[in-house]
């Protein structure tokens, strides 16, 4: 366990070294603060819109953030040929891959936190109210969210030759499996066989990120979704993480070092 | 042969570079309606901007519905009607439907739907908290400056700022930019009317911007631009109460008789006519007898 976090340790530091989440936490700030400066009939409350619009660049982030920091992971190792002396440490490559993910993961909580902060701050200077509860919500499913994304890229980069190959295909992928996943059934209806079980086959068997986005029962403010369900959404995203971490580790375990 | 310099050449390109620059700018200025806007939204969408006006006003239907609204799958098989943005009352007919029509979601038909719709808002309901009202406007705004030929745009606006926020100075001032962008619009000027009688309480003006409604919906009438009846009901409800408000029954009386083939409660609009009616031959008999000296009492 000492080893898995030591090695997560490297991979904050590496990440609050980059300017990755600077550049996008101004960035997400500069837009808030342009839409929040439009005054929309004398009417200083209004703060939905904002919400909306500042939640939605959080995803976006913390997307880019997590995918751009999982994907360099491991080739990096191997490309800089660090590989070698973390292995003769004696480090296993379960361990390298388990201290990569935890270290991604934790350092996209730290950003998570930080972009959260900066929400509540927007709201609670209009709305003059703070959903403390509702945000911590939102907060802790965009991380279970991160942590199957972040699996799943830590896969693809021992699976695809390039980083950047690697990130695009997962953005494409995590993007359309948030955005459709859930209408496949609904295609899938409509399809002639083989198409109709192929659809349903792909839709029982991705994961279903679209339940860990909660932006919009933020922004409108429809309550807390139930804990027990929040509980349970945990325990998926916990279950496709361990498993794309555990084909990343098969893979890892029969891939040549050297290149 | 002598080499000519670098530095020469390229100050020489930019000379004609320049030249050609003070030339043809006031030219390309004349070249689409584009470039002399002074929107940087137009500049930058072009006529392209009116397809996001429509997606804005239908994010202020999204806004106004809480987050439960139909998304591009469900909207592919049916389109929502936004009618109900502005509907005034309890229509227990009309809230009927829309309640139909915003049943999209039906029974979830496995067990990843059914728990997934814990995540998202998934009953209907409508933008009713008190202070909450405002929440849509920055869409309507946006849709507005979009298309500002959306004429709907601004009745809703309108209508949300005056009925449901009270800020009548805003619905005004919105209206008239409407008016402004369309000045043919009979039902800028039916809400208008109605801000100047409801709120502001100057009959008269509430009368000729109505009035003008009239005419502009009959001028398009013959135009054969097939104008709105149900505006145009309006306008005739409208103009009859302030006239029977103002005691001119004759006048009142016209536009009932005129309400009567647009309605679709002819019966109660009859009724209306006969009360008229009867109110005009008791002014009528009370002038004759004091004209006869008789007074009315006796």
């Amino acid at each position: 366990m000492n080893t898995v976090l030591a090695l997560s340790q490297i991979v904050i530091k590496e990440l609050y070294r980059r300017k990755d989440f600077y550049v996008l936490f101004v960035l997400t700030g500069l837009i808030t603060a342009v839409a929040g400066s439009a005054n929309f009939f004398n009417d200083d409350k209004i703060a939905r819109y904002l919400k909306e619009l500042c939640l939605l660049l959080i995803w976006l982030s913390a997307l880019f953030i997590a995918v751009g920091a999982s994907a360099r992971q491991i080739p990096a190792e191997r490309e800089n040929r660090t590989i070698f002396p973390l292995l003769a440490k004696p480090v296993t490559r379960g361990q390298v891959v388990a201290g990569k993910f935890f270290g991604c993961w934790l350092a996209c909580g730290l950003a998570l936190l930080m972009f959260y902060l900066f929400l509540g701050v927007v709201t609670g200077s209009r709305e003059r109210e703070w959903p403390v509860m509702s945000f911590l919500q939102a907060l802790w499913l965009q991380w279970v969210f991160l942590a199957v994304v972040i699996a799943m890229v830590l896969w693809g980069s021992v699976v695809f030759a390039a980083p950047s190959s690697n990130a695009t295909i997962c953005v494409i992928a995590v993007i359309g499996i948030w955005g459709l996943g859930h209408y496949l059934n609904r295609v899938a209806v409509q399809e002639p066989e083989p198409l109709r079980s192929f659809l349903y086959v792909l839709y029982f068997v991705i994961p279903h990120l679209e339940w860990f986005d909660i932006r919009d029962m933020v922004t409108h403010e429809r309550g807390l979704v139930p804990w027990w369900d929040c509980f349970l959404a945990t325990l998926y995203g916990a279950a496709y993480s361990i498993l794309f971490l555990f084909a990343t580790w098969v893979f890892f375990r029969r891939k040549p070092l050297s290149q | 042969m002598r080499r000519i310099s670098p530095v020469y050449v390229i100050a020489l390109l930019a000379v004609v570079c320049f030249t050609l620059g003070t030339c043809l700018e006031p030219r390309a200025a004349k070249w689409d309606a584009r470039s002399q806007s002074s929107s940087l939204l137009t500049i930058l969408l072009g006529d392209g901007k009116r397809m996001f006006a429509n997606h804005f006003f239908v994010k202020a239907d999204v806004y106004f519905h809480n987050g439960y609204y139909p998304s591009w799958m469900d909207q592919g098989m049916e389109t929502v009607d936004t009618a109900h943005l502005t509907e005034e009352g309890h229509d227990e007919l009309a809230e009927a439907k829309h309640e139909k029509a915003m049943d999209f979601l039906g029974q979830p038909s496995d067990w990843i739907e059914r728990f997934g719709r814990n995540f998202y808002p998934s009953t209907h309901e409508h933008l009713d908290k008190p202070g909450d009202a405002g929440e849509i406007l920055p869409w309507l705004r946006l849709s507005a400056d979009m298309d500002p030929q959306r004429i709907e745009t601004y009745t809703v606006g309108a209508f949300w700022l005056r009925l449901k926020m009270g800020k009548v100075d805003e619905a005004e001032q919105f209206l008239r930019e409407g008016l402004r962008a369309n000045p043919d619009s009979y039902a800028i000027l039916l809400d208008l009317g109605r801000l100047y009688d409801e709120n502001r309480h100057e009959a008269a003006h509430a009368r000729n911007l109505w009035e003008l409604g009239l005419r502009r919906w009959h001028e398009q009438e013959q135009a054969h631009k097939k104008p709105d009846e149900t505006v145009l009901l309006g306008l005739l409800i409208h103009l009859a109460d302030l006239e029977e408000r103002q005691g001119n029954l004759e006048q009142a009386l016209q536009y009932r008789e005129k309400e009567l083939s647009l309605t679709p409660q002819p019966d109660y609009v009859k009724k209306e006519i006969e009360n008229l009616r009867a109110k005009l031959e008791a002014k009528t008999a009370g002038a004759t007898n004091q004209k006869g000296g008789k007074p009315s009492e006796k």
